[in-house]
C-alpha cells in the first residue's frame, strides 16, 4: 500500500488548490520515509534550519516543507571551495487516505525534521485472536 | 552575440551544467550533491586576512559523533551517523546516508592547529582556523628613498 507518493511541485499533473507559489531557486531536501505499525515518518534533512525557520503545512491530502535558511556568510566572501549552496528548502508529498491528519506532528533536531503522520485507527494492522471452534 | 564572444566559457558552463545535473542522479550521499572523487560532507572554504574557515553540512549528528584535525594545511573531517530508525520499520524511501564518512582537504595556507576552534549548530559544522604565523599578510611600508 502507498499511503504516501511524492511528487514534485513543479512536475504536479494534476491541478491543485490554488495556492501561492514560492518563487526562485529552491533545494529539495534529502528524505527518508519510514513506516512502522502506528505511523508514517518523514526524516528530511534540513541543515542550518532551526525551528523557527521551518513551516509544515498539511492541505488536501498535500504535506508541503518549507525551510528558509539565511544565507551564512556575507555576499563579498572569498570563497576558495565552494561545493554546496545555502538557501530554501522545499518539498511537497502526496498523503494517502490511511493517515490522521490532525495529530501529525513535526519536530526538528539537529538540522535534522522529523515529522510523524500517525495512522488512522481503521488501518492499523490488528491481530485477530483465532478461537477453537 | 554570446556564443563569439566568450566560446569557451558557454562550453564550460554547459559542461558544468551536465556534470552538475548526473552528479545529482548518480552521484554519492548526501542526495547525489558531492561529485565522485571529492567525497562526503561537501565543504565550503572561505578566508578572510587572520582566518580560513570551513563549513560542512553534518544534519542528524552530535558533537561526539564528529572529529576535527588539522595538521599544517591539511583539516580532515571524521564521524558517523546513525540511523533514524528503530527495530521494526519498512522503509519506504531511502535518501539520505547513514554510516561512517572521513575526509581531508588541502587549505590554502598553514594553520596555526593550536587555536581552531570548531561549533556546530543546527546540523551545519564551522570550523575557523587561525592562519599560521608565517602565512598572515603583511603591511609592508613604502620608504621614499
Amino acid at each position: 500500500m502507498t499511503a504516501c507518493q511524492s511528487i514534485e511541485k513543479t512536475n504536479s499533473e494534476k491541478p491543485v488548490a490554488a495556492r501561492v507559489t514560492p518563487a526562485g531557486r529552491a533545494f529539495a531536501p534529502a528524505v527518508d520515509i519510514v513506516e512502522n505499525a502506528d505511523a508514517w515518518r518523514l526524516i528530511a534533512d534540513i541543515p542550518g534550519a532551526g525551528p523557527n525557520d521551518i513551516d509544515v503545512q498539511f492541505e488536501n491530502g498535500l504535506l508541503t516543507l518549507r525551510a528558509l535558511v539565511a544565507p551564512r556568510q556575507r555576499e563579498d566572501v572569498r570563497f576558495t571551495h565552494r561545493e554546496y549552496g545555502v538557501g530554501e528548502f522545499r518539498r511537497s508529498f502526496e498523503i494517502g487516505e490511511g493517515i490522521d491528519g490532525s495529530r501529525i506532528i513535526a519536530k526538528v533536531s539537529n538540522g535534522v525534521l522529523v515529522i510523524e503522520l500517525p495512522k488512522a485507527e481503521k488501518i492499523k494492522p490488528k491481530k485477530i485472536a483465532v478461537k477453537a471452534g | 552575440m554570446f556564443l563569439t564572444r566568450y566560446p569557451m566559457a558557454l562550453s564550460t558552463n554547459l559542461r558544468r551544467e551536465m556534470s552538475n545535473l548526473l552528479d545529482e542522479v548518480f552521484g554519492d550521499w548526501p542526495n547525489g550533491s558531492t561529485p565522485a572523487g571529492r567525497g562526503f560532507p561537501a565543504l565550503n572554504v572561505w578566508e578572510d586576512a587572520e582566518h580560513v574557515y570551513a563549513e560542512a553540512e553534518l544534519p542528524g549528528m552530535k558533537l561526539e559523533d564528529i572529529e576535527v584535525l588539522v595538521v599544517g594545511d591539511e583539516l580532515t573531517l571524521k564521524g558517523s551517523r546513525a540511523e533514524a530508525t528503530g527495530e521494526n520499520a519498512t522503509y519506504h524511501r531511502r535518501e539520505r546516508g547513514a554510516g561512517e564518512f572521513a575526509r581531508t582537504i588541502t587549505l590554502p595556507y598553514e594553520i596555526d592547529s593550536d587555536r581552531v576552534e570548531a561549533t556546530l549548530k543546527n546540523g551545519v559544522l564551522t570550523v575557523t582556523m587561525p592562519k599560521a604565523e608565517a602565512a598572515r599578510p603583511r603591511k609592508i611600508e613604502i620608504k621614499a628613498s
